[in-house]
């Protein structure tokens, strides 16, 4: 199937359904009434090879507007299906009981903006916890006042977690939001018969910095700094989706050696955070001279970046149009050289840590996520990949010209916190190997070209390390960004890392969750 | 395993001489803008730039809130005369003793910190991650991260006070034994960065906490935040290149 035949068949199953192909973005809008969305989305995600990026809620001057995104390989492009309903009515049916991938999405709505998704099974309680805010407090709906501070609700002393293991001397055992050496927050109640873990539960929003809502009324260089900032450790990736965002609405060119050079960028980028998440592998399974070594490279590639870019984090370079500044031919060789040597000696420390048995002991069959999981709960990036979902925004739905570039996707099979981690130093020597290809074909030519923001939507994305993200942005007639909606790979790894986390072990628990490579602060926004 | 031993010692000393001699390395710090003596239509310009309202203009002079500067770098970069740029790390600066008691030669070479992330982007969080790598290597002059309150002598604050962290970190800091101290790390933590004032995020962890030393920067590099950590026990001067010139107007700052 492609994407020229979906018209056909949705038109013969759903006749008054209103259709809107775009060829030149590879984009089917399907607008279809709130009766028909189960049908509609059950056919898409079950029946055909689209997969569900996520959920984005506008609030209209007069009606809702739920845009529900699929996308697929190259020939399928993009499906957007859209429903309407008038803003008094704010139940909509829950699609998660067969696409589970969106249950995360239709609970930050429910809280954020206070729709009710018939048949979900557990609403409330998710952004906004419950024993600190008050009820009905909808702040993503436009009369909401985001800079103005809310009352909380006193304290409720009497909450209890939810808990479901019953069993002679279950109990829970709480962890965070502060915990540990150096760590983000997050809250984990862990339900145990004493050694043996049997479920997970996370607890997240600690970081919430209504990131989506900041940005309603700012203008486009303002919002540029959000979206750069909300996640440090993949900034320039999601500075670079919004980017494209931008440059889609108003319909800018970027020049070529400002795309390429964006491309090496975000190779850098990825270099960076694969070794620090390797990193983190190490220093959990509390292999010290390995962690150090790693922990090494890991200040290297940041003294890279700070020398080649200016900043440590790549903040400041991207901007609507192309980059904010030149970078030297004579660099960009001197850089990729040193990114080269860097890769070198962190191939050797696979080695050695490949055959290091009490390293691999801990690895190898810990936090196990079958390939059926995996595609039913929506993950994505490295984490996916080493479950065998070979998908990567890079390859199927290229942009900023990977498609002229040679690469692999590497994957594993099992799953495993192991195979994760093999994924990790195969996805860097990739990224070597693109950066080579980048300085090899680096043409001349301006790197800024000049952007006249005008009204419109679009939506963005990039692989951004951690994996697929998605941007959905609109601007107003004034010029104003008045929806910004990130959809992040953490949030929607952070969804299936219970499924990692039961019946284990509990001093496996930090590498479990190491191997997992989540954000936080990407999370929760 | 010996191959570890053998790989650990073949390494060699990686660690910077800060602080007894000043690092030279390259890509270690993302320096901080430059205020000053500037025309007046420069400076005008590079106020209307600056998005963070990290610019005022005032008796002629380009004044710098480095509380407020989150590295856009918009004021260097685009802008027709680039305002003045410097180098180095040594950026925080000291609020005397506001925490009470002294903090004795007790702690001169063995200190216990705890960090509470407070709604950070990862930046912050990361940069003092970083100085237990090799190349920082912060236990060699005594300090120590530890996980809990209860030992903990200095509180590190970074992030932009989000609103679920902030029972935690009043928790962590009423835990803490006496004496103790505060340092907020990071332009979200000083003036709430790109993300406050909001529903959800604060502006200022002065406002909650007493804060002892404050370092600027998105984030501020790990020499930085070492620099802080030495200001807050007195074996480092504070900054004195850095002047907060906290008291910029709100009329002199440009709407964000």
């Amino acid at each position: 199937m492609k994407l020229n035949n979906i018209p056909e068949i949705a038109i013969r199953r759903w006749p008054e359904i209103q259709i809107h192909l775009d060829a030149v973005h590879a984009l089917c809008e399907l607008k279809c009434e709130v009766s028909d969305l189960l049908d509609f989305c059950k056919w898409l995600s079950i029946e055909t090879d689209y997969i569900f990026a996520g959920l984005i809620v506008e609030e209209g001057s007069s009606a809702w507007e739920l845009r529900y995104v699929f996308y697929g390989d190259r020939d399928l492009g993009w499906v957007h299906v859209l429903t309407r309903q008038p803003l008094d009515d704010v139940t909509f049916p829950s699609v998660s009981g067969f696409m589970h991938a969106a249950d995360w999405h239709e609970r930050e709505a429910e809280d954020l903006f206070g729709l009710r998704f018939a048949g979900h099974p557990r609403l409330g309680d998710f952004v906004l916890h419950n024993d600190r805010w008050q009820e009905n407090l909808e702040p993503m709906r436009h009369d909401f006042d985001g800079k103005k501070s809310v009352v909380h609700r006193a304290p409720d002393l009497e909450w209890r977690p939810n808990l479901i293991v019953e069993a002679p001397g279950a109990f829970a055992m709480p962890i965070g939001p502060k915990f540990s050496g150096v760590t983000e927050p997050v809250h984990f109640l862990l339900e145990t018969v004493g050694e043996d873990v049997i479920r997970t539960i996370p607890r997240l929003f600690y970081k919430y910095r209504a990131v989506e809502k900041m940005a309603e009324g700012r203008t486009v260089e303002s919002t540029l700094l959000l979206a750069e900032r909300f996640a440090a450790a993949t900034a320039f990736s999601h500075a670079l989706a919004f980017c494209r965002a931008v440059e889609s609405i108003c319909g800018t060119k970027v020049p070529e050696r400002a795309q390429v050079l964006r491309v090496l960028l975000a190779e850098l980028e990825r270099l960076r955070h694969h070794v620090g998440a390797v990193q983190e592998i190490c220093e959990s399974t509390a292999l010290a001279v390995a962690a150090s070594q790693t922990a090494m490279l890991e200040e290297e590639l940041l003294r890279l970046s700070g020398w080649f870019t200016g900043h440590r984090y790549l903040f400041g370079l991207t901007i609507p149009g192309g980059l904010s500044r030149e970078f030297d031919d004579a660099a960009c060789r001197e850089a990729v050289r040193q990114a080269q040597a860097i890769l070198k000696r962190f191939d050797r420390l696979e080695e050695m840590l490949r055959v290091s048995s009490s390293f691999l002991d801990r690895l190898e069959e810990v936090g196990i996520i079958t390939e059926q999981d995996a595609l039913n709960h929506g993950l994505v990036g490295p984490v996916a990949r080493a479950s065998g979902v070979a998908r990567d925004l890079r390859k199927i739905q290229p942009y900023s010209g990977y498609e002229a570039l040679t690469f692999d996707v590497p994957i594993e099979k099992e799953g495993d916190g192991y195979a994760r981690f093999r994924v990790l130093f195969a996805e860097a020597r990739q990224s070597v190997k693109i950066m080579e290809q980048a300085v090899d074909a680096l043409p001349v030519g301006p790197v800024l070209a000049e952007v006249r923001t005008r009204p419109g939507e679009a939506l963005s994305w990039v692989e951004a390390p951690r994996g697929c993200a998605f941007h959905w942005l609109r601007i107003g007639e004034d010029g104003h960004v008045t929806r910004y909606r990130l959809i992040t790979p953490s949030f929607a790894n952070w969804h299936g890392f219970h499924m990692a986390a039961e019946n284990f072990a509990f001093q496996d628990f930090p590498i479990i969750l190491a191997t997992f490579d989540l954000s936080v602060a990407e999370n929760d926004r | 395993m010996s191959q570890w031993v053998r790989k650990g010692l073949a390494t060699g000393i990686k660690t910077t001489r800060y602080p007894s001699h000043e690092e030279t390395a390259l890509g270690i710090s993302p320096g901080l803008p430059l205020g000053g003596d500037y025309p007046e239509e420069q400076a005008r310009e590079l106020l209307e730039r600056c998005p963070a309202g990290a610019l005022g203009f005032r008796d002629h002079q380009l004044v710098v809130d480095y509380r407020r500067c989150v590295h856009c770098f918009r004021c260097v970069r685009g802008a027709r005369l680039p305002i003045g740029w410097q180098e180095g790390y040594e950026w925080a600066v000291a609020n005397e003793n506001i925490s009470g008691r002294k903090f004795g030669r007790a702690f001169d070479r063995s200190v216990n910190i705890l960090v509470v992330d407070t709604g950070d982007c990862g930046a912050c969080l990361n940069e003092v991650r970083q100085l237990n790598n090799p190349y920082y290597n912060m236990h060699r002059l005594g300090f120590f991260i530890t996980p809990t309150p209860r030992e903990a002598d200095v509180l590190l604050v970074v992030g932009p006070l989000s609103d679920h962290m902030r029972e935690p970190l009043r928790k962590a800091y009423d835990a803490m034994p006496m004496p103790k101290r505060v340092i907020a790390v990071g332009a979200c933590a000083l003036s709430g960065g790109v993300f406050g004032p909001s529903f959800v995020c604060d502006t200022d962890v002065r406002k909650f906490l007493p804060v002892d030393v404050e370092v600027p920067g998105q984030p501020p590099p790990p020499l930085a935040i070492l620099h802080a950590l030495l200001v807050t026990v007195g074996r480092k001067p504070p900054a004195s290149l850095i002047s907060f010139s906290g008291n910029i107007k709100p009329e002199e700052v440009k709407e964000r």
